[in-house]
């Protein structure tokens, strides 16, 4: 009789399918062009103290960091907005597969884009010091770059949750922005004015604890507060999505 | 084959399939008929298992859906034509299903061929289809993977004559050369013309089901008089269910010689008696509608 759909083919798939349209086609190019031009914007613009690889794969990367979340959320809430998941859930009945598949997706194109936007930004500070006629700096280490990719990783599952917990674009990238926006502002005001949060803060605010990853080394209380908030804000959350998921009706 | 048994669903108080049991068997075409809303699209989507049984079972081959390895090899599905990412093109829609199921790559252009979708078409985007197109292209990715079993609710809506036409070819053929078909509609005379089976429907129960050609034959009688109440009231004592058929007549559930005996012993003048033949369908068919239809016409214009 016929073998079960291998996990691979599943995965390969779920990621053609997060570029064969066209916003998702462009969310991929847009990635490189802001890249590009955030590159262009540090060596017009930046002084000649400031021109170092932490500069450059900084501004390369802080597009991506705002993007691959919205390609984790839409290659999910797609399938219920524009309602194709009644074919690919008719085509692979096993719901927990496809959503296993399309993280794993996500997940490989962070891989991909983040060592990507890393290499980027070194061209850009060789060529931008080279522009400003001084030496370059290269001032991020590798454990520096694994936190890097560490922190895009759990960005882009934080869209990845919403969008199994929404399920619905709009919903969805509405939440994306209440989550990396509107809730670390609100945090920024508590803690400057209730003392009480202040300490709370690293244990509760996951954007907070997640900066760390970005500004370098991390401590081991940092990895704990890193780790809890991602249980409270990540982890539980995208439990609850996909109880939900794997009973709703697919419409 | 196809085998639904006792499968009910609810939604709050809302019973939407109620106590559905069915078989559609290989070599068959069984139309699934009912009006807009009586449970036809819910049952399909329990069979594939996008929507939980409240009770009851579905089975295809003699499995759950979400039991086949590969549902794509065994099961063709069309639920929906233009449920779709609308910014795909038709042709990537079907490249999608033939990786999901590990097909060859050609596999594509021969059902793009089957269907009648240019090169040109399947290349546009799915948001620039007619529901004819988008209907063509869902019938392609059902049967990409040429399965044994085709499940198809509605599939002619959107389609022109001649595609209707078409459709109802390859439906043939596809049940001759031993596949089970199960194709709704809401429209009679659309499944009366293709299918071998009917199962009728209404408010999320089975009416009736059986072979067309005993259904249409065993429909009851249709009976005329001056005096419908009384007619009525007649039949309902000899334990025979009746209901209003067009301005005076009824539609009987017994044939014309016991439905004669009752009005004779009652007294009632009788302006016609006959066999229902189709029409009994047709009656009980436009009786389920009417409670749900919309629009209202005038008594008589059913007749």
């Amino acid at each position: 009789m016929n073998r079960d759909i291998p996990m691979s083919r599943i995965v390969t798939t779920e990621l053609r399918k997060m570029f064969d349209t066209r916003s998702g086609f462009w969310l991929l190019a847009s990635i490189g062009l802001l890249g590009l031009l955030a590159t262009a914007a540090v060596i017009a613009f930046s002084s000649d103290a400031g021109l170092t690889y932490n500069t450059f794969a900084t501004a390369v990367g802080y597009p991506m960091t705002v993007i691959l979340p919205i390609i984790a959320i839409l290659s999910v809430t797609s399938e219920w907005s524009q309602r194709s998941g009644l074919t690919t859930f008719t085509l692979v009945p096993h719901r927990g597969r496809v959503i296993g598949a399309k993280a794993i997706a996500s997940v490989g194109v962070a891989v991909v884009a983040v060592p990507l936007a890393l290499v980027i930004g070194a061209v850009g500070n060789l060529v931008g010091t080279r522009i400003a006629g001084v030496e370059p700096v290269w001032d991020l280490t590798l454990t520096n770059m694994g936190t890097i990719l560490l922190g895009n990783v759990l960005g882009l599952m934080v869209g990845f949750m919403l969008g199994v917990l929404v399920r619905g674009s709009a919903g969805a990238l509405v939440g994306y922005f209440v989550y990396s926006f509107l809730l670390p502002t609100l945090a920024v005001i508590l803690a400057g004015s209730q003392a009480w949060f202040r300490d709370l803060q690293p244990w509760v605010d996951f954007k907070y604890a997640a900066g760390t990853l970005v500004d370098g080394t991390v401590t081991s209380e940092q990895w704990a507060h890193l780790g809890v908030t991602s249980v409270i804000w990540l982890i539980v959350p995208l439990a609850v999505g996909l109880a939900v998921v794997a009973r709703a009706e697919v419409k | 084959m196809i085998t639904v048994d006792s499968v009910t669903r609810s939604y709050g108080d809302f019973t939407a399939v109620d106590d559905v049991s069915f078989t559609a068997r290989p070599g068959r075409v069984t139309g699934f008929l009912g009006p807009n809303g009586a449970g036809k699209s819910t049952t399909m989507r329990i069979i594939v298992g996008l929507t939980s049984a409240g009770s009851g079972t579905a089975t295809v081959a003699g499995r759950r859906y979400v039991d086949l390895p590969n549902p794509g090899l065994e099961v063709g599905v069309l639920l929906d034509a233009s449920a779709q990412h609308a910014g795909r093109t038709g042709r990537e829609i079907l490249t999608i299903a033939q990786r999901y199921m590990g097909l060859p790559r050609r596999r594509v252009e021969e059902m793009l061929e089957l269907v009648s979708l240019t090169p040109d078409e399947a290349s546009r985007r799915v948001r620039d289809y007619s529901l004819g197109m988008r209907q063509r292209l869902g019938i392609a990715t059902a049967l990409i993977g040429e399965p044994d079993v085709l499940i198809l609710d509605e599939p002619a809506n959107g389609l022109d004559p001649a595609g209707i036409r078409w459709m109802r070819g390859l439906l043939r053929e596809y049940a001759d050369r031993g596949g089970t078909v199960l194709l709704s509609s809401h429209l009679l005379h659309e499944i009366e013309v293709v299918a071998d089976d009917l199962v009728v429907i209404g408010n999320g129960r089975i009416v009736a089901q059986g072979a067309k050609s005993d259904l249409l034959r065993a429909a009851g009688s249709i009976v005329r008089s001056t005096d419908r109440g009384l007619m009525a009231r007649a039949l309902g004592l000899e334990g025979v269910t009746c209901s209003p058929a067009g301005p005076d007549g009824l539609l009987a559930q017994a044939d014309a010689s016991l439905v004669g005996q009752i009005a004779f012993a009652a007294g009632v003048r009788l302006l016609e008696l006959r066999p229902a033949d189709g029409a009994g369908l047709e009656e009980m068919f436009l009786e389920l509608t009417a409670e749900t239809q919309r629009d209202h016409h005038p008594e008589g214009a059913l007749a």
